[in-house]
């Protein structure tokens, strides 16, 4: 039963990415609903964005930093560790998950809204393919300014490390700059980008595909909020590891 | 004109339609009515084609619509016009870019043009001068001459509305009858309502198709409303104990007359 459940949304979630990729009726109003998204993703998430970033880079600065403690290992690895740690894995994997929370369930809302409302039957009524018209945008919008929230993420964790070790002088300026610099391996930048990516995808598509679909009430549009969100989240997860195995 | 043939619906056990076969008329008022759980709304859906029927066919004059690839019924639904039982107005376009939609989706037109348009269609629906409104700021009445307005912005052959009057009261749901006559009559088109309204049905109903249990019970003009012995007729319209005193008496005074 699970598994027809699954193999069920999988084969409509598949028929309707199908549907979104298609020519649209007119470039301009795709180009104008593209931008609009990418101001609501990208600009309207930055702020969050920053918080989470400088935060967890002050924690895994602070922790590791404890962990060093008196051992013979130079302190220098303290930025060296918060640079690693920020790009391969918390800046793409923790924004995307907090992001799945805000825009993915802001997209399922908005989408599902629309349907519960008939503005999606009035749009095919109008000629208009609404798979396409309704998530290629957003997909777009997300594939592109996601990965450019995650290098912000990225950048603004490793100055939250700074703060986080140098202002006290648990280290000095000199090494933790010097961390930074040390060992450097630019393949780990090209996976925080294809993380960034794959997941942006993920938890857009998927948002949608579940406000898309949702029929009956309030209640119906609020679970089919958190199933995006939860099932967004289970499966940046699952493509984090696959991505991991891939590229390392 | 758009003709069913041998319409069936079922959405698993449930067998909603159960062979309509009937013909809808250009430039004149269409109205399918028949109580709650009848078919109306399924009906009215699958003539649209939001809904694929299980069995029989409807043509929009000699088109089977069912038959037409993505490209060509895309082509075909922008000949249609619909007015939706909740307007469906986008909250987060004013009453001009709502209007205005489906002229930047689909033509060429400069936003001079669009906007003399969009003009035009407010006049129509005598809301001029509302372009800046939000839907959220005007009444349910403006709303739905709203909706008509964006219904008719790219001139359709056929036009559907759900439940005009839903929501309206008797004075206004009179007028928003009259302007959908009026566009109907004006410009032709094949228009069907879905409605309760039994004053549409006495005021406009040039043509009434009165289904009952997924099947086609009666159909007939307004003339022949008030003398039709069909007892499903009569029981859906005259329900109540005033009216069918109304009816008695309107027949007696009729009678005289002769």
């Amino acid at each position: 039963m699970v598994v027809t459940n699954m193999l069920f949304h999988l084969g409509r979630y598949v028929s309707l990415l199908r549907d979104s990729i298609s020519r649209p009726e007119k470039f301009s109003m795709y180009y104008k609903e593209t931008m609009r998204q990418m101001d609501a993703i990208g600009v309207g998430s930055v702020f969050i964005v920053l918080l989470i970033s400088v935060f967890i880079g002050m924690v895994t600065a602070v922790q590791f930093a404890d962990q060093l403690g008196d051992s013979f290992v130079p302190s220098y690895y303290i930025g060296y560790i918060v640079r690693d740690i920020t790009i391969i894995e918390m800046a793409p994997t923790i924004t995307c998950l907090v992001l799945a929370g805000k825009v993915g369930s802001n997209l399922a809302a908005e989408i599902g809204g629309m349907r519960q409302k008939e503005h999606i039957d009035a749009m095919e009524i109008m000629g208009v393919n609404t798979a396409a018209y309704l998530i290629l945008p957003k997909i777009i919008a997300a594939v592109f300014v996601i990965p450019m929230l995650v290098a912000i993420s990225a950048f603004v964790s490793i100055i939250g490390g700074y703060l986080s070790t140098v202002v006290p002088g648990t280290i000095s300026h000199t090494e933790y700059v010097l961390g930074l610099r040390s060992f450097f391996v630019p393949r780990y930048v090209f996976m925080m980008f294809v993380k960034a990516a794959v997941f942006a995808f993920l938890l857009t598509s998927i948002s949608c595909y579940m406000g898309y679909h949702v029929k009956g009430g309030s209640i119906e549009l609020g679970e089919a909020s958190t199933s995006a969100v939860v099932v967004s989240d289970v499966l940046i997860l699952v493509f984090d590891f696959l991505i991991a195995l891939v590229l390392t | 004109m758009i003709r069913t043939e041998n319409l069936e619906k079922s959405f698993g056990e449930n067998h909603v339609l159960k062979g309509v076969s009937t013909e809808f008329y250009s430039g004149k008022p269409n109205l399918i009515i028949g109580s709650s759980g009848a078919g109306k709304t399924v009906l009215l859906k699958l003539l649209i084609g939001l809904f694929e029927p299980s069995e029989g066919k409807v043509y929009y004059d000699d088109t089977d619509l069912f038959s037409l690839d993505d490209e060509a019924l895309r082509q075909v639904r922008m000949k249609v016009g619909m007015l939706f039982q909740g307007n469906a107005l986008f909250d987060s376009m004013s009453v001009g870019e709502n209007i205005r939609f489906p002229m930047d989706m689909f033509t060429n037109k400069t936003l001079a043009e669009k906007e003399k348009r969009v003009d035009e269609c407010l006049e129509m629906v005598n809301m001029e001068g509302i372009n800046d409104r939000y839907p959220s700021e005007v009444s349910g009445g403006m709303q739905k001459r709203v909706g008509i307005a964006r219904a008719m912005v790219l001139e359709p052959k056929y036009l559907f509305c759900d439940e005009p009057n839903s929501g309206l009261d008797p004075k206004t749901s009179i007028l928003i009858d009259e302007l959908i006559c009026d566009l109907t009559n004006t410009n032709n088109i094949t228009t069907v309502i879905n409605t309760h309204d039994m004053n549409s049905v006495m005021g406009i109903g040039d043509n009434i198709v009165l289904l009952k249990d997924g099947n086609l019970a009666w159909q007939g003009d307004k003339t022949q409303v008030l003398e039709s012995d069909s007892e499903v007729l009569q029981d859906f319209i005259f329900a109540s104990p005033f009216l069918r005193r109304l009816r008695e008496d309107a027949l007696k005074t009729r009678h005289a007359h002769d």
